[in-house]
């Protein structure tokens, strides 16, 4: 009975968080010509609202693609729509064709806030909510206080809320077909999946851990018999999913083609401004984006991806399990960001989401993780105007974890689930008993890092021949964290043994 | 890493509650704030930029100081500490300047005035005891405690939304009623005379502490059935009281008794010309009286008993600051409301008196005044509800009867401060907070004396 209360609390300690955060600045507030996103999903409104469907993904008079043209997919265009009636009901100016351009009003932002609140009300925060109820093995206490930690997670908080963006709305599509898949109910889970993909395409980089997870069950249900009778329905479910979304877009050939074009720009280039990933990286030494020829990168960034992730999803297909499959998430993610085509900073995400998940099995990794993606967007919500919010939710999120899951107690390497990886290790060679001690370390140096070029990048202005000096710094930084994350959950996947799991873990 | 994890604090939950709590009021800076942050800012300008013979005096701007000595003081001090963030909000001549710095610099300073409120909380928990071992941390008293007061609703959305200093004023307050939960009488003596010329609205709750320091320190011993043993008196400790009434009271009126501006400060402190009720009605007794007196002259209009030319134009509804007259029912005069005051805390000074219960029975004499003053008062704020609950959070985790009706006055006293917020930004803020609070405090609560009830029904079972 308590439960429900404490869990009501914590998810209004959420609500809170967030709405206040969104009393701040958004993206592009008073800079015209071309404002920010916030003005993208305004015009949106106005695009779907007053032009016919066939229009929406094509360049035309009333709908110039070069002013923030429709680039996700047809859930997005729908979620807009609906927005937009509401918006008539309320003021037409709004959403007025052409007028409306560059509106900006504290009438409008409060409208806007209230979209995106009520959002992740109706998605995100159940999805949370209910996964935190069933995990297994944990005390209820813990249980809330991991709903607290997910809650609180800054990065998400200030991109929907402060930036402004619907990254609830897709994350908790694809948290819900996190839910069902890992619940066995698996073709609702897949089904809220494609609604996930079909929001932002960007979801994507969660779609081979799926695939691969579903596979495995299918697989060990035998592919004679009910595995087959399980892959068909699935098969049968993505494709009617995907048909539904789309139905408006598959009269025509050429339809379908260029929302694809919108959705998948192909022409953009191996990376746009500045982004905490390996391109971006080596660039600063190398100037690969421009010395490579287009195909060339695009190949090169889909091996490099593919190779990175491929040990993680074979072995997912081969002994498929939940924790398998929520590790597997977090590290596609990884490898997708960090060296895929065209990946923006909020991408981190993608990485971060699937990261809260396993919050409760590796809570010291998991906060640091979840700090450094924070710290990797640093240079947006510094151009947004976030710098308080950013900092009082990230002590926030950090002060809850620490309390919740005393994490500097949690670094042994039975805890860290680095056991079995040190044991074969130590095979070769008998003195590697530094792993925690190491580990410890480096969390030091980096939290101070980030601190310094936090402070930095805030108290003093980029020497005049490098202007980009410090974004390029949070960057690098970021980018050095998250390759070291990505062989950590690496290990912890390729080392998790059937024995490792069948041993009582000590909470 | 050892030193890390005795850093983070480790189990240290009152830091983790505070900090957590500081961090909110972190983001609730943008948030909108009423007239009072002009009103701070003028005081500042006033306090920084004019010798001290012109302090009452200067009347510029329509916020005139008008509070006792020593809070113009902190703002002088406040002012010195505010020239490196904004100079310009030190002109006197600068109304209703507010650029994002001033509002930066006041709004830290309310969040860092509040580490006394934080100190004063910490030392009232230790004044509760705690119940048997075994229990987990959420269901300890102090734990409690400790939330219903850092995170109060009301607190939180006066001071750091509406915008004003009353976290450190109720923690010197908090203190004081922990100083004489400890028997360390003189030192809640001294901090309450502090307070009251820091915040002179405390003289709400002063016939309290008077009646108990009289009666349970200057009487150092009672009767075996508790009555008053006369010649226990102990004149050391009344002279020794008084010293330190006086000397604070000197210290505070003293350079403005050596201008001759008393009567000017008082006239400023006690502005009895700005009527019964204050622009926003607090919900007290005068605003049933000024609605049923509405309520009787509109009877009265269409009864034809009243001629409409004898009706006064002003009306109490209209939301200004000034003195009416009643069509009705009689007038009110500050005097009336006086003794309605008095006669109304008499029966809880007679207990306090006639039948002391040390430190409890005077807490719960200090939460009957201020609900008094604040029922029967003259001009009263409808912040001042929080002088009654703040007091009462300490009572209601002790006592299951003083936690039931701690939880009503809390519920509504925190709802009748809703008008204070009316913009829409601030709306779900209000309502969140506010649904906060209240799903907290009665799950909290409930749980707390889940046991005694059980045990209560049990035996009403038997009874039958």
């Amino acid at each position: 009975m308590e439960k429900w209360y404490l869990m009501t609390i914590v998810v209004l300690i959420g609500l809170t968080v967030r709405w206040t955060v969104s009393l701040n600045s958004y993206s592009g507030a008073g800079k015209p010509p071309m404002f920010g996103d916030y003005e993208a999903q305004r015009h949106w409104q106005e695009i779907t609202f007053n032009l016919p469907v066939k229009q929406w993904y094509f360049n035309s008079s009333d709908n110039n693609l070069q002013y923030w043209g429709l680039d996700y997919p047809p859930l997005t265009a729908y979620h807009s729509l609906l927005c937009a009636y509401v918006a008539k009901f309320i003021n037409p100016d709004w959403i007025a064709l052409h007028t409306s351009r560059g509106f900006e009003s504290q009438a409008h932002k409060l409208f806007m806030r209230t979209t995106v609140l009520i959002a992740d009300l109706l998605i995100y925060i159940p999805a949370v909510v209910l996964y935190c109820c069933c995990l297994k093995d944990i005390s209820t206490k813990k249980k809330i206080a991991n709903a607290l930690c997910i809650l609180l997670y800054p990065g998400l908080i200030l991109i929907d809320y402060g930036h402004f963006q619907y990254n609830s709305v897709s994350l908790g599509f694809a948290l819900w077909g996190v839910l069902g898949v890992s619940c066995d109910w698996d073709l609702l889970g897949s089904l809220a999946f494609c609604l996930a993909i079909n929001y932002k395409q960007m979801e994507l980089y969660h779609s081979l851990p799926f695939f691969c997870f579903l596979l495995g069950k299918c697989f060990k249900k035998g592919l004679k018999g009910k595995g087959f009778v399980l892959l068909v329905k699935l098969a049968c479910t993505v494709v009617a999913s995907f048909v539904l979304c789309w139905l408006p877009f598959f009269t025509e050939r050429e339809q379908t083609l260029q929302v694809l074009r919108r959705l998948f720009p192909v022409d953009r280039g191996l990376f746009e401004d500045k982004v905490a990933n390996i391109w971006c990286s080596f660039n600063v030494f190398l100037k690969i984006r421009d010395i490579l020829p287009r195909h060339i990168q695009l190949i090169m960034s889909f091996c490099f991806t593919f190779l990175s992730l491929l040990p993680a999803c074979i072995k997912l297909i081969l002994q498929p399990s939940s924790k398998g499959f929520k590790f597997t998430l977090v590290s596609c993610a990884l490898s997708f960001f960090l060296f895929s085509f065209q990946v923006h900073e909020k991408s981190i995400l993608l990485v971060s989401l699937p990261v809260c998940l396993v919050l409760s099995e590796i809570p010291f990794m998991s906060t640091w993780f979840l700090l450094v993606s924070t710290f990797s967007l640093l240079p947006l919500l510094l151009k947004d105007e976030l710098l308080m919010p950013s900092v009082v939710t990230t002590m926030a999120f950090f002060i809850a974890c620490v309390t919740s899951f005393s994490i500097f107690e949690k670094t042994s390497e039975e805890e860290l689930q680095l056991k079995s990886f040190s044991i074969s290790v130590r095979k070769y060679l008998p003195c590697f008993t530094f792993l925690s001690r190491m580990i410890q370390y480096l969390f030091l140096i980096s939290v101070i890092t980030m601190v310094l070029l936090t402070l930095t990048t805030v108290t003093l202005d980029p020497p005049q021949k490098l202007p980009d000096l410090f974004s390029v710094l949070v960057c690098f930084v970021s980018c050095l964290n998250f390759l070291f994350f990505l062989v950590y959950f690496n290990i912890i996947i390729m080392w998790d043994s059937k024995s490792g799991r069948n041993q009582k873990k000590i909470t | 890493m050892a030193a890390l994890t005795i850093a983070a604090g480790t189990g240290n939950w009152f830091s983790a509650l505070a900090l957590g709590v500081t961090l909110l009021k972190c983001l609730l800076i943008p948030t909108y704030h009423s007239t009072d942050f002009e009103v701070h800012r003028n005081w500042l300008a006033i306090t920084h930029s004019l010798p001290i013979s012109q302090w009452y005096y200067e009347a510029t701007s329509e916020w005139t100081l008008d509070y006792p000595p020593f809070f113009a003081w902190f703002e002088y001090i406040l002012s010195h500490v505010a020239k490196y963030f904004d100079q310009e909000m030190l002109n006197v001549r600068n109304l209703n300047y507010s650029s994002s710095r001033t509002l930066l610099f006041q709004r830290f300073s309310v969040i860092f005035m509040d580490v006394l409120f934080v100190y004063a909380v910490h030392e009232c928990c230790k004044c509760i005891d705690g119940k048997k071992v075994g229990k987990e941390l959420t269901e300890k008293p102090k734990f409690i405690l400790s939330v219903l007061l850092l995170w109060n609703f009301g607190l939180l959305i006066v001071d750091h939304i509406h915008f004003q200093y009353n976290g450190f004023l109720f923690g010197l307050m908090l203190l004081s009623i922990a100083r004489l939960f400890q028997k360390r009488h003189m030192e809640g003596a001294f901090l309450f005379a502090v307070l009251l010329h820091f915040k002179h609205i405390y003289l709400y709750v002063a016939p309290a502490y008077g009646v108990y320091l009289l009666r349970s320190y200057c009487f150092t011993a009672n009767k075996p059935d508790g009555s008053i043993r006369w010649n226990s008196f102990s004149f050391v400790r009344v002279i020794s009281l008084g010293l330190v009434v006086f000397l604070v009271s000197a210290l505070s009126l003293g350079p403005f008794l050596a201008l001759n501006q008393l009567p000017q400060v008082f006239s400023r402190l006690f502005p009895f010309k700005r009527g019964l009720c204050h622009a926003y009605w607090a919900p007290n007794f005068w605003a049933l009286y000024n609605g049923l007196d509405k309520v009787l002259s509109v009877i009265g209009l269409k009864l034809k008993f009243l001629d409409p030319n004898n009706i006064p134009k002003a009306s109490m509804t209209s939301g200004l600051v000034q003195q009416f007259q009643h069509t009705v029912l009689p007038s009110v005069t500050p005097l009336a409301t006086l003794i309605c005051t008095l006669i109304a805390i008499l029966p809880s000074i007679f207990c306090l008196w006639f039948k002391p219960q040390g430190p409890r029975g005077f807490l719960r004499c200090l939460t009957l005044c201020a609900l008094s003053s604040f029922m029967f008062g003259w001009h009263v704020h409808e912040k001042a509800i929080l002088l009654a609950i703040l007091p009462m959070s300490l009572l209601s985790v002790q006592k299951a009867g003083d936690a039931s009706i701690f939880l009503i006055l809390t519920t509504t006293g925190h709802y009748s401060l809703f008008p204070l917020l009316f913009t829409a930004p601030e709306l779900p803020i209000k309502i969140l907070l506010m649904l906060l609070f209240t799903i907290y405090s009665i799950s909290s609560l409930k749980t707390l004396f889940r046991q005694s009830f059980t045990v209560a029904t049990q035996a009403g079972v038997q009874w039958h």
